[in-house]
């Protein structure tokens, strides 16, 4: 056990060392590893921000219950208690009467409202569900309007369903980003490896003949991989990072002009850990299906 | 003990680099195999380093045939084999000691441990206080030296070289003989291809085996 720990800790160390002799090479492997991942990583940053940019405005998951109009007070506490009970904390309730002043209170709707010969708006309550999935809230939707007392529920669908689909839409676009450049990410590393075991052919040769296993002379290469791919997607942590921090404040400030508190969120530590495991893990592929070569060697 | 049966070699476009040939060696012996340019001196060197592989016939080597030889085992075969080869293949990317340590590296010995055997090695060939030059600094005969360093710093129980003076000046060439005859001191089996096996060990009693367009005719 503790030899083959030393032989993976020397693999490890000569891999690092054959980083370290061509670092320039090595440099742009890394970059180019770092932007193609960095790509599709931006691509999910954005979804996520415009979700929470989506969750953030209020009204993306309102939902309004109206009472009958003969709905009386019983029907109303009934309803509280049941709403209580599905959305704790979630709902509050506006009376007709506090409607009608609401509409009294717009601009050009006061001589209208003094026409009416009743109010005719009926009880309300207005419901913000903390989970705003467009399934959930119709089947929220379909429970709430068979209660008894309840003559409608409205709910903005469309405008949750056009932006649900958007957000599928710009995801699917994303995980397309990522399958491409996580092709290339392979391809990179291939031709590094590639390059690579030509250019030790005579170690390799050498080490065959004193005895080397095709896993000790592999090993090096795989570690290469995983290492590049890793460094590689620090890299496109770094990047992201950067990045938010670049547009954060100007998208503060043009959120604050809307009225929003939002905030551009970045890459987290458990992104960053994601984006290096992911590198290390496709560097690993790419170097496994590289170090093909030196079998057929 | 090596014993080869009715080895064939055959090359592809039909070439017969070895016809019928027979030996035995044993443990410990001092085997010269000589002949002249293309009789199969160096085709024997490499069936008997499982470099290639016999067309026909069997070849046992430390009690196992390389002609029925799983791929998978040869790295384990050759780890007590030593080779050494007229080019050497010393690699010129790392010291003298890096050299050496490779075989050591290979077998996943304990860093100090390997450090320790490759300076004993690199001692013992006369070029310890020369462990941390590159070998492309370092003459032919000492080259060759090192090549035997590393070849024997596993502790085969087989030495086997191709034309090992063959490059070498007359006394580069005597201080690699000598080696070879103090690893055969110590019981180690040495086979040596060389094409002018006369007088290279005076007053020793090596075993010749002499071969003639791939057939052994002594």
């Amino acid at each position: 056990m503790k030899a083959w720990l030393q032989q993976h800790l020397a693999a490890l160390v000569r891999a690092a060392r054959r980083l370290t002799d061509s670092p320039l090479s090595a440099l742009l492997s890394i970059l180019a590893i770092g932007i193609a991942m960095a790509l599709p990583a931006a691509g999910y940053l954005c979804l996520d921000n415009l979700k929470a940019l989506g969750a953030n405005s209020g009204s993306a998951q309102q939902m309004s219950l109206f009472l009958d109009a003969d709905a009386n007070e019983k029907t109303r506490a009934d309803i509280e208690k049941r709403l209580e009970a599905l959305l704790p904390g979630q709902w509050r309730f506006i009376s007709r009467d506090a409607a009608l002043r609401q509409m009294e209170a717009n601009e050009g709707m006061a001589e209208i409202v003094a026409s009416l010969p009743k109010n005719p708006l009926p009880d309300a309550f207005i419901l913000e569900p903390d989970d705003a999935d467009p399934e959930h809230l119709e089947a929220l939707r379909a429970t709430l309007g068979a209660w008894p007392g309840v003559a409608h529920v409205q709910l903005d669908s469309a405008w949750i369903k056009r932006f649900d689909a958007f957000l599928r839409l710009g995801r699917l676009a994303a995980h397309l980003l990522a399958v491409i450049f996580a092709a290339g990410l392979i391809a990179v590393t291939f031709n590094t490896i590639r390059l690579q075991v030509l250019g030790q052919a005579e170690e390799i040769e050498v080490a065959r003949l004193i005895g080397a296993t095709d896993a000790f002379i592999r090993r090096p290469f795989c570690y290469l991989g995983v290492l590049q791919g890793a460094l590689g997607g620090l890299t496109a942590a770094l990047l992201l990072l950067a990045g938010t921090l670049a547009l954060a404040p100007p998208v503060s400030r043009l959120a604050a002009l809307y009225g929003s508190a939002f905030v551009l969120r970045g890459p987290s530590f458990l992104h960053a850990l994601a984006l290096i495991a992911s590198g290390a893990s496709l560097g690993w592929l790419g170097a496994q299906l590289s170090v093909r070569l030196i079998r057929d060697q | 003990m090596i014993v080869g049966s009715q080895i064939y070699k055959r090359y592809p476009g039909g070439f017969e680099a070895l016809k019928n040939v027979s030996f035995e060696i044993a443990g410990g012996e001092l085997a010269l195999v000589g002949g002249h340019s293309g009789a199969g001196k160096t085709t024997l060197l490499k069936l008997l380093s499982a470099i290639e592989r016999p067309t026909s016939g069997s070849l046992v080597v430390n009690g196992q045939n390389l002609v029925a030889l799983r791929p998978a085992a040869l790295p384990f075969l050759r780890r007590n084999l030593g080779l050494v080869f007229q080019d050497q293949k010393l690699l010129f990317d790392r010291s003298a000691l890096e050299n050496v340590l490779l075989p050591l590296e290979i077998i996943g010995l304990a860093p100090r441990e390997a450090q320790r055997r490759a300076r004993a090695a690199l001692d013992k060939v006369g070029l310890l206080a020369r462990e941390k030059t590159n070998p492309i600094a370092l003459s032919g005969g000492e080259q060759q030296r090192l090549a035997i360093a590393r070849a024997v710093v596993n502790r085969p129980t087989i030495l086997l070289a191709d034309e090992p003076t063959a490059n070498l000046d007359e006394e580069s060439a005597r201080q690699v003989l000598d080696l070879f005859i103090a690893f055969h001191q110590v019981r180690v089996t040495v086979i040596i291809a060389t094409h002018a096996p006369q007088g290279l060990f005076p007053g020793m009693a090596a075993r010749a085996l002499t071969l003639r367009h791939g057939m052994l005719i002594a």
